[in-house]
């Protein structure tokens, strides 16, 4: 045997992959919705979700109540997510994308539209959540859990006495006090949309002068902060590794539970603003079983799992019939006014900028060094 | 070969096996940290909450995680075995033999140890996907990604890990002997049967050890080509980091380590039963014949 | 048994024993020659089969790829083919995190060269069942998951961790490495070292006792006898080592982003960001391409060097 052979049998393959994948591209399914009834399945429910996300228990209800198997896999992040769902024959029936990646989602047409006919609990879902702009008439998603990014300060550190403001990371004759015991999310959008913010600039900005601001105040902080962290923000401010940490609400709201002295920690979104995000369900374009997932999404709408999920999770619910049921510590924190002391009009949800998302990527590493 | 002959002086001995103890000591710093945080009632590894057994109760009550680690095991020995195989056939061929299409090969066996893993990740996932959709389209079969697509990607990195470890070994190696036995056996399969392959065993082991940990640890290119219910135990872990990784994935660690030392133990009980007739490696068995 | 001299790794060698027994007549010599190739040949078909079909196609779609733009919704185009993500490789920002990384990468081999040199010598010289069992030993701790021995380090590094009351006992200082350069290097050389311990444990276990016996009656100072006969006869571990550890190192990105805090952007990090944040695909594929044809490169000449050396 000589390598030609090889050579030739390779040549052969790779001209059957292209022609293969050429005529697949003509196979695109039609844009209408999936025709479900409410409570119809469709067979087993493969759930891709982020990790710790969803109540085991309510997986097992919902697969006894339904007699269908259930499973649950997780990802870390949205951009992981979403290059298998986009690559077709993931498998799964349902994800939790957040909100620009729905919109990113729904123009690679990776998502299907959602049977509003099957999904009769829409009606549980707080008027807040209408008219969002990453899906503005909820064709393709709807809300699964929300909350806000802000700061956490451990005020056995640095008092009650401070400004409920970004300055307390970027102000130098603040922050400078607490070099190396600051920690930023390591994520563009979120770290410079906290720059843009205290410049009072929108986050989702596309003028490179005002991105070019941001990205001098994020370096110059560079000096004082301990860690760019978006994993582990929380822990390292409750072991006390740092003091302030710019995270997520849910993410500190439970941290600070776990530690002896809850009332230690402080979280707030600074009164320039920050970000809202909203995590959505939504059912990818070549789903094995829409219907299942159809009456997975319903399930989850009702009041009573709704507020068990939050109950879970931590994080604030969508599900306006929801809210009786939470328990008292969740709904003391999302009540609270003072963690949001520039009101909800001050949150803005991250949008895919498009083209622009090279600059902010650009510039955080710019930033970071 | 190296052996009892091989003694420097005795201040060189005390600091080479002082070096030795140093260095496990490094090896196993984080690993008793890592042990004693599987028993602390906190959350967060770093702050010590007291004793508790609950991070091991939680896991015998966990079976989205005992999947996950039984789909890993299953991966990484699978992978191994086969890796182990092609790349030392693959070592032998470059080491002993000269060929058309070597140098290419050379290369090829190169890239899987120097490509990226996200990049391998991104690849993988493109690939199994374009190739399931073709699989559809012209055999109208019908396949999902999961523990084979896995498997195929762990065996095509691994292949090369095991083939430089080897090559490390057979390159410069005394051919003679080799060429001796083929005179006395006149047959390649016997010569290398029971000159070769002993010769080159430590090798081997080195390759299959370092295979089995690639394969336990990777999380990327996992996480790209695995589908629903097959996800591996670090492809979990990996998931979890957003909401903190609990001592929970610590319990599920000294679990593997006491299962990986009682199974040391136990090989080295089966080699004592055999009165040292086998070696419990390949490695052992010829340096009685050699030495 | 005897040690010959050492042929270059993949030079000219002579080839089994089918030759030696045929060398009587040039037909012979060729036919033996041809014989050896196909043998070559068919050992190595397995990989060279496995490697095209789950590799090379893939990598392929890779390089493709690597010229197709990034469109509006971070999503491929892949019609209207460029060089557009190749020329941004030229930006200054690149370049800065390519020599850190390098440095950085250099540092690590090093470190694990040095620290594993007199590890593995020690193993290969015990006997048959304890360098077993020592070489398991190596390789336990990294059966335990990959992230926690991370966090476990983060814990021994951090503010008032072991590491800084070790040092301070020492009379060192507190030092607390946390978050800087010094504490990614050493999450580096851990995670590392087994990748050149067994390589170099494979290539020292294999050298002749009474060689070093012959050297040190020749030489009389032991630094001489391992320069002279170890360290050659080693080389092949050496060279395996120093890749196994140099190329991970440079593509690393999560010990950076856990020991380092995140602060110096790593190569690895880089093509991560590039496929997970920006999702500028192209960019990624490119920045991919261009390193592992400037790795391969080296890591053949390397070879090759190191093979003469010997």
């Amino acid at each position: 045997m000589r390598p030609i052979p090889i050579r030739r049998l390779l040549a052969v393959l790779v001209a059957t992959t292209l022609l293969a994948a050429a005529c697949a591209e003509d196979g695109e399914e039609s844009a209408a919705a999936a025709d479900c009834e409410v409570g119809q399945t469709d067979g087993d429910l493969n759930l891709y979700n982020w990790a710790e996300y969803i109540d085991p228990d309510l997986v097992d209800a919902f697969a006894a109540e339904h007699g269908i198997e259930m499973t649950v896999d997780v990802y870390d992040s949205n951009e992981a997510m979403q290059p298998i769902i986009s690559a077709g024959n993931s498998g799964y029936d349902l994800i939790v994308p957040s909100d620009y990646m729905v919109a990113i989602l729904i123009a690679g047409e990776d998502i299907q539209l959602l049977n509003k006919d099957a999904i009769p609990n829409i009606a549980n879902i707080s008027a807040d959540f209408s008219d969002l702009v990453y899906d503005p008439a909820g064709d393709y998603s709807v809300p699964y859990q929300w909350g806000t990014t802000g700061l956490a300060v451990d005020t056995a550190v640095v008092g009650t006495d401070f400004p409920r403001s970004w300055s307390i990371v970027f102000d130098p004759s603040f922050a400078d006090q607490y070099a190396g015991r600051i920690s930023l999310l390591n994520d563009p959008r979120e770290t410079l949309g906290a720059a843009l913010k205290y410049l009072g600039y929108s986050l989702n900005t596309t003028d490179t002068g005002e991105l070019e601001e941001a990205k001098e105040l994020v370096s110059e902080a560079r000096g004082r902060v301990a860690a760019f962290d978006t994993d582990q923000a929380d822990e390292l401010l409750t072991t006390g590794e740092t003091a302030i940490a710019h995270g997520y609400s849910g993410d500190m709201f439970t941290q600070f539970l776990e530690t002896d002295d809850p009332s230690r920690y402080v979280y707030f979104v600074p009164e320039e603003g920050g970000t809202r995000w909203i995590d959505n369900m939504a059912i990818p374009h070549d789903a094995p079983n829409p219907c299942t997932a159809h009456t997975f999404i319903n399930w989850i709408l009702d009041a009573e799992n709704g507020a068990a999920l939050s109950n879970y999770n931590y994080y604030s619910t969508p599900n306006a019939a929801a809210l009786d049921g939470l328990e008292q510590e969740l709904l003391d924190f999302v009540a609270d006014p003072a963690v949001i002391p520039g009101g909800v009009g001050s949150l803005e949800e991250i949008q895919d900028t498009g083209d622009f998302e090279i600059n902010y990527t650009d510039a955080f590493i710019e930033a970071v060094g | 070969m190296m052996g009892a002959t091989a003694r420097p002086g005795s201040v060189t001995a005390w600091a080479l096996s002082g070096t030795a103890w140093l260095v496990y000591a490094f090896f196993y710093a984080p690993i008793v940290l890592l042990v004693l945080f599987s028993f602390s009632d906190d959350r967060n590894v770093g702050r010590w909450g007291g004793v508790t057994l609950s991070w091991y109760e939680q896991f015998i009550d966990h079976s989205q995680l005992q999947n996950s680690l039984w789909v890993s095991i299953r991966v990484a020995l699978l992978s191994t075995v086969i890796s182990v195989v092609l790349g030392t056939l693959a070592a032998l061929a470059l080491e002993r033999f000269r060929f058309r299409g070597q140098r290419v090969f050379d290369a090829l066996l190169y890239l899987p140890i120097i490509i990226p893993d996200v990049t391998m990740a991104v690849m993988m996932l493109l690939f199994f996907s374009e190739g399931i959709r073709i699989a559809e389209l012209l055999f109208g079969l019908d396949l999902t990604k999961g523990f084979t697509t896995i498997t195929i990607s762990h065996i095509a990195f691994n292949i090369s890990f095991v083939s430089v470890v080897v090559r490390a070994r057979l390159s410069g190696m005394n051919e003679q002997l080799e060429e001796a036995a083929l005179d006395l056996y006149a047959n390649r399969w016997r010569s290398f049967r029971y000159v070769t392959l002993p010769q080159i065993a430590p090798g081997i082991a080195g390759g299959a050890l370092l295979a089995l940990t690639l394969s336990l640890d990777d999380v990327v290119v996992t996480q790209f080509a695995s589908g629903p219910g097959s996800t591996t135990l670090p492809v979990f872990v990996f998931g979890m980091i957003r909401r903190g990784v609990t001592p929970l994935i610590n319990a599920v660690s000294v679990i593997m380590l006491a299962a990986s030392i009682a199974l040391v133990i136990l090989s080295l009980a089966t080699q004592r039963l055999r009165a040292g007739e086998t070696g419990w490696s390949l490695g052992g068995r010829l340096r009685r014949r050699s030495d | 048994m005897t040690l010959t001299a050492v042929p270059p790794p993949s030079g000219p060698g002579p080839g089994g024993a089918g030759a030696a027994l045929l060398e009587a007549t040039p037909e012979f010599e060729r036919a033996a020659a041809r014989a050896d190739s196909r043998r070559g040949f068919l050992l190595s078909l397995p990989a060279y089969v496995y490697l095209l079909l789950f590799f090379a196609i893939p990598f392929g779609i890779v390089v493709i790829y690597s010229v197709a733009t990034r469109n509006t919704i971070g999503g491929t185009d892949l019609a209207g083919w460029n060089l557009d993500s190749y020329r941004r490789l030229a930006e200054p920002i690149v370049r800065d995190i390519l020599f850190r990384s390098l440095w950085i990468a250099v540092l690590t081999t090093l470190i694990c060269l040095v620290v594993a040199y007199p590890f593995s010598y020690f193993i290969a010289t015990r006997t048959p069942t304890v360098r077993n069992i020592m070489l398991v030993f190596v390789m336990i701790p990294f059966w335990t998951n990959f992230l926690v021995r991370n966090y476990a380090w983060r814990v021994i590094l951090g503010s008032d961790g072991p590491f800084a009351a070790v040092t301070e006992a020492l009379g060192l200082g507190r030092q607390e490495i946390l978050f800087t350069h010094s504490a990614v290097i050493l999450g580096l050389v851990y995670g590392f070292l087994p990748f050149m311990v067994l390589p170099l444990y494979a290539a020292i276990e294999r050298i002749d006792g009474s060689l070093i016996e012959a050297g040190r009656d020749l030489y009389a100072s032991g630094a001489q006898t391992f320069r002279r006969v170890l360290l050659p006869l080693s080389m092949p571990g050496v060279l395996a080592g120093s890749i196994l550890v140099f190329v991970p190192s440079l593509g690393a990105y999560v010990t950076p982003q856990i020991l380092g805090g995140g602060k110096s952007t790593m190569l690895g990090s880089y093509i991560v960001v590039q496929f997970l944040t920006a999702r500028n695909w192209p960019l990624g594929a490119s920045l991919s391409f261009v390193l592992m044809t400037v790795m391969l490169t080296a890591t053949l000449i390397y070879f090759r060097a190191g093979g003469r050396n010997l």
